[in-house]
């Protein structure tokens, strides 16, 4: 079986709220440069999704990776090849930066439909800069086949591929036809690390690189948006945190409920 | 074609009741419309959503389309696809919103990249440009730490709405609308995936959603026993919830489904209590819209003291007893 996953290169999520700052010049946050960035935590675990099914017959089964953007950063978008995948595909040019969901999911389809032959594809469920959600779905669409998104599990029976997917008050249980696509979430459970071994042999692999053209697209990144970002702030908060603080932290507690008695919280 | 009109709600009803998030897109569906001077109409989907017809008219739709099969009792993609691919072909409607719901984040985008359109997802605001009649939408982005406004120019424009942004309108059950029923056929040749099963996860109690208290843990309490005893005792003498944030979720101390943040519920209690946790702007996606957020933190500088009222600093395992033991005393 054929299965391609979609990762993005984003900003750490995980780094503190006080290193995004705002590029208003050019429409996004940037972070200082020793933050480094990684692969979209969701994303890592598509990764993983698949490769619980290439476990299985590790010979019958082949993940592609396809990540998009420019300047990418070999350490960063080759930890899905040292996680286990087979073989990276980057569109990388400077045309692909800017884009919206719209744009991005154009560019991969194409892309995917390049590579030719796939079973399943996965994406993160959304990524951590735009936290859009909706790329998954896009690619599904332009390429005509079903989706299921937020899934916790996924596994093929009987040529079908079966998924629990994450739902208000607990998960559905789902069965598609295949090819199709899953966007996945963090509830699938932790993203296995990179093994020694693995990053090896991710050192000796080198990405495939698409340009627009490789995709037969004319239009790509900025030039493709069906959006327009009017504007992009960082609201500002006014810190208005009484601190409690008494000789015991026992004491401290107690003048803590006292306090939202005084101010009629409880 | 004709021209694009009006405003179109995709409602959601669960056992025979309008969910609030419905209600809330027909508060703001209702200030957009009445701007524009257009209708607010509303679709119901599902097996059994008629009687709830009524309802949306009184929280403020002018006309509610029921669409009822046996195929659309639970959601998915294809079925509820083929309804709205029909109801925007055959109601050409300027703007269409949604939930920010599990239906809401997977229809939204398929919709939209059928019709060549763009969607904004998970707004906290919609306002029409008055020069142009396009919808502005005004979403949180880099999980919190900014906010972008966006629009677009093709029609209709879809957006997303997040959980308690938008407040109802008072339902007034007086109010005149028009309920009709809308067919849709179920092409069987487009339904290439199916339900098998619904598995409800229930938390006993008070829902979370619902919960004016909600005491909540996160990665500071370091296993399952706090959730269960200290957080659920506490909840319990407030009739409140118990929630966490994504660490205790991930390592399986507590269930998925009391996850509080972005990718998890969207709470907004009276009041909020955060133990051991930092406050991670994905987190607090999920709680910034309590009226009152309380924190105990061992680390000073946590982001949680930035948005909370009150805090105390210091290990929880000191602190919480007392604390709890003292509002007990209070409620007597």
């Amino acid at each position: 079986m054929n299965m391609i996953v979609c990762c993005k290169q984003v900003l750490d999520p995980e780094a503190a709220p006080s290193t995004f700052k705002l590029d208003a010049a050019n429409n996004r946050m940037v972070q200082p440069p020793e933050v480094k960035p990684v692969v979209n935590p969701y994303d890592e675990q598509a990764v993983e999704a698949a490769l619980r099914i290439k476990d299985t017959d590790k010979a019958a089964h082949k993940v592609s990776v396809i990540s998009l953007g420019n300047n990418l950063i070999r350490d960063v978008v080759k930890k899905p090849l040292s996680m286990g995948a087979d073989e990276l595909i980057l569109l990388e040019d400077p045309a692909f930066e800017g884009g919206d969901s719209f744009a991005v999911a154009t560019a991969l389809a194409a892309a995917i439909k390049k590579v030719g032959q796939f079973d399943l594809i996965f994406c993160g469920r959304q990524e951590s800069e735009w936290d859009d959600g909706q790329v998954g779905s896009g690619i599904a669409e332009i390429l005509g086949i079903p989706s299921v998104t937020v899934a916790k599990k996924v596994e093929v029976v009987g040529g079908k591929v079966k998924v629990e997917r994450v739902v208000a008050d607990g998960f559905q249980v789902l069965e598609a036809s295949m090819p199709a696509l899953i966007t996945v979430s963090n509830e699938l459970g932790e993203a296995r690390y990179a093994t020694l071994k693995g990053i090896m042999a991710a050192s000796k692999k080198q990405p495939i690189v698409w340009k627009p053209a490789d995709i037969g697209l004319d239009k790509v990144g900025a030039a493709a948006r069906k959006s327009k970002i009017v504007k992009l702030f960082q609201p500002v908060k006014e810190s208005k945190c009484e601190m409690v603080s008494a000789d015991s932290p026992a004491e401290a507690g107690a003048m803590l409920a006292q306090k939202l008695r005084e101010n009629k919280v409880i | 074609m004709a021209e694009n009109k009006g405003i179109l709600v995709v409602g959601e009803v669960a056992e025979g009741k309008l969910l609030p998030i419905t209600a809330e897109l027909l508060g703001a569906g209702r200030r957009l419309a009445d701007e524009l001077k257009e209708q607010l109409n509303c679709i119901l989907i599902g097996d059994k959503v008629g009687d709830a017809a009524k309802n949306a008219v009184a929280a403020g739709a002018d006309k509610v389309y029921v669409t009822e099969d046996a195929q659309l009792k639970d959601y998915q993609t294809d079925t509820y696809m083929l309804v709205m691919d029909k109801a925007v072909n055959d109601t050409v409607p300027r703007i269409i919103i949604m939930g920010q719901t599990s239906i809401g984040r997977d229809l939204a985008p398929r919709l939209a990249f059928k019709l060549g359109v763009s969607t904004i997802m998970d707004c906290l605001e919609l306002a029409i440009d008055p020069a142009t009649k396009f919808m502005n939408c005004t979403r949180p982005v880099y999980g919190g730490n900014a906010r972008a406004t966006f629009t677009s120019e093709a029609l209709p424009q879809i957006a997303t709405v997040r959980q308690k942004a938008m407040s109802p309108i008072a339902a007034d059950a007086a109010r005149k609308g028009d309920v009709v029923a809308f067919q849709v056929a179920m092409d069987a040749s487009k339904i290439r995936a199916k339900v098998l099963e619904v598995i409800k996860e229930e938390v006993a109690g008070v829902k979370l959603e619902d919960a004016q208290v909600v005491i909540a843990g996160g990665r500071g309490l370091a296993g399952p026993e706090p959730f269960q005893k200290d957080l659920a005792d506490l909840a319990k003498a407030l009739k409140g919830a118990v929630g966490a944030s994504r660490p205790p979720c991930d390592n399986k101390w507590v269930p998925d489904s009391i996850q509080i943040g972005l990718t998890g519920k969207i709470i907004a209690p009276e009041l909020y209590i955060a133990i051991g946790i930092s406050g991670s702007s994905q987190h607090m996606s999920g709680c910034s819209g309590s009226k009152t957020i309380v924190a105990i933190n061992k680390d000073p500088e946590a982001n949680i003291f930035k948005e909370a009222r009150f805090g105390v600093v210091g290990d929880w395992k000191a602190i919480f007893p007392a604390f709890a033991q003292k509002i007990k005393e209070l409620l007597q």
